[in-house]
């Protein structure tokens, strides 16, 4: 779908990296260059026409993001750099104060870094306890486990909407609903569903929801942290300078702006801000529904040709997202990889930055395909045609 | 150097490293060497006694330039003095960085006198011989 909107896929490329980041529409990379070109000013700065109009730019996707998640107010939108920088504002910022020696957090072993380090860190300076919610066999998160793994200690869920080397689709409404009924907080990770499936924060009932807009055909170092606005009015800045204070005369004055502006101290990425509106606006024309739909049969299309082959291994064959995960046996899948990109086929190896599921899985490195919606059959045939051959890969893996 | 010849020494010392076993002599050093940009990762035991590496061996996971690699480095490392070593590492990393070097002394080494045509393998090729540096370097100081 819509492959002549991306100017990366003039080049003679495959790309099925999408889980690590995707590629730029036009419309988003010319929205940068007007920002620079036309109103390169700073935001909620001067009082001139061009800073005007980049505030106002900057702003708009606030209001887009707002509608893109479905959130109450336009303050709960923050901007960050990313998806992680979002959870180190919130661990830090907000569960840091809250939770007390012996409280516990749930993850689960199939969490990205960036959703595991932080609390990792914590549990070292303040004495909290990280356990993990049991994966099934499918290596999914099922409510039930949820259930089993709550204890009067557990203070915060902390997990993935989608997971980025399974891929599942965690049932996080129900998961929330039950938390809430414990007085449990549930942080939502969702870098790998935000471009992929719908986002409503408000039927989620979620606490706090962070993502990256360079998942969702935005640009790098821009995110969003999400957070219930009477949270996040608990939530202390980590940084503190210009833009985000209000008034300042001595150490023991030092009064702080209202949200989101709070939160977002110094000189945003205003170009950056600006063009994930763009991204926004183009995904919506598509429709989220639209992309969820293709990308599934995509899969499943892929599985089915996949399983097909003998000498691979499937990870995950069931999940309903665009993340498969394999290996070919006998040769380690760095060496795949490089094969795959002498045809200009663009893959990932490796554990994916999610280096405690290994030992649940049993297997240390996999070859991730993560498709999105430009990607077509023909790509796939593409692919399965090289991963068919094993003599061939071994014969020019090298 | 004849590809086909190239690729099943390779393949060969990929598909069944020699000396890739367990050691659990702590006569042996243990130094972990792996790939920042990948997901490379080796651990070499070296046993080095009288100022000669008697015995090496090898753990891990990783592609099969750095397998293969590890293994050629290690056929060729046993047996030598530290002095005959450095000058074996010192030859190697000049092949794969385009730089003049003795190529009767690699012996099979000689595999990777064209990873420098791919950038992106060269530290592959060289792996094993960072994690061996770390340790003769230790051993050069106490001569």
């Amino acid at each position: 779908m819509n492959r002549e909107d991306f100017p990366m896929l003039l080049q003679d490329i495959i790309y099925f990296d999408n889980g690590a980041t995707t590629l730029k529409p036009k419309c988003v990379i010319d929205k940068t260059v007007e920002y620079y070109e036309k109103y390169g000013a700073n935001a909620h700065r001067g009082d001139y026409d061009i800073s005007y109009k980049a505030s106002e730019a900057y702003e708009n996707t606030r209001r887009l993001v707002r509608d893109f998640i479905h959130a109450r107010f336009l303050e709960e939108i923050i901007f960050t750099a990313g998806a992680t920088e979002g959870l180190n504002l919130i661990t830090r910022g907000f569960f840091e104060k809250l939770l007390e020696p012996g409280d516990e957090v749930l993850l689960t072993k199939s969490e990205h870094a960036s959703n595991v380090l932080p609390w990792f860190s914590l549990a070292k300076s303040n004495g909290i306890q990280v356990s993990y919610i049991p994966l099934d066999s499918n290596y999914y998160v099922t409510l039930d486990n949820v259930k089993k793994a709550i204890t009067p200690h557990t203070k915060v869920i902390s997990l993935a909407y989608i997971t980025n080397v399974i891929g599942d689709i965690r049932p996080i409404k129900e998961i929330v609903e039950f938390a809430h009924q414990h007085n449990i907080f549930v942080v939502v990770d969702a870098a790998q569903s935000i471009g992929h499936i719908k986002t409503d924060v408000q039927d989620l009932d979620v606490d706090f929801l962070v993502f990256s807009a360079h998942k969702m055909c935005g640009p790098t170092g821009v995110g969003v942290l999400y957070g219930k606005k009477e949270l996040l009015e608990n939530v202390t800045p980590l940084i503190l300078g210009g833009g985000m204070n209000e008034s300042f005369d001595n150490e023991a004055e030092v009064y702080l702006k209202d949200l989101p502006t709070r939160l977002e101290p110094g000189t945003p990425n205003v170009a950056g801000v600006i063009a994930f509106g763009s991204a926004i606006e183009y995904l919506n024309k598509i429709g989220l529904a639209e992309i969820s739909f293709y990308e599934k049969n995509l899969r499943k299309y892929l599985v089915e040709k996949l399983i097909a082959i003998p000498h691979l291994d499937i990870l995950n064959l069931e999940s309903d997202s665009g993340i498969v995960s394999f290996n070919v046996e006998g040769i380690f899948s760095q060496d795949v990889a490089y094969f795959l990109n002498k045809y200009n086929i663009c893959v990932r190896a490796g554990n994916h930055c999610a280096k405690i599921l290994k030992k649940e899985v049993g297997v240390n490195n996999t070859i991730r395909i993560s498709l999105y919606f430009y990607n077509t059959y023909e790509e796939i045939d593409a692919l399965v045609e090289l991963l068919s051959d094993k003599d061939k890969i071994l014969k020019e893996m090298l | 150097m004849d590809e086909n010849l190239r690729r099943d020494i390779i393949l060969a010392h990929y598909q069944n490293p020699k000396n890739k076993e367990i050691v659990e002599d702590e006569r042996y050093v243990k130094v972990n060497t792996n790939n920042e940009s990948c997901i490379d990762n080796i651990d070499l035991y070296v046993l080095v006694e009288e100022g000669s590496i008697k015995d090496i061996k090898f753990q891990g996971e990783a592609c099969a330039i750095s397998t293969s690699s590890t293994s050629i480095m290690i056929t060729n490392l046993i047996g030598k003095s530290i002095e005959e070593a450095m000058e074996y590492i010192k030859n190697f990393d000049a092949m794969v960085n385009e730089k003049e070097y003795d190529s009767a002394l690699l012996q099979e080494g000689i595999v990777y006198n064209e990873i420098y045509k791919q950038n992106n393998r060269k530290h592959c090729a060289l792996l094993p011989y960072i994690g061996i540096r770390k340790v003769l370097d230790k051993k050069e100081e106490l001569l």
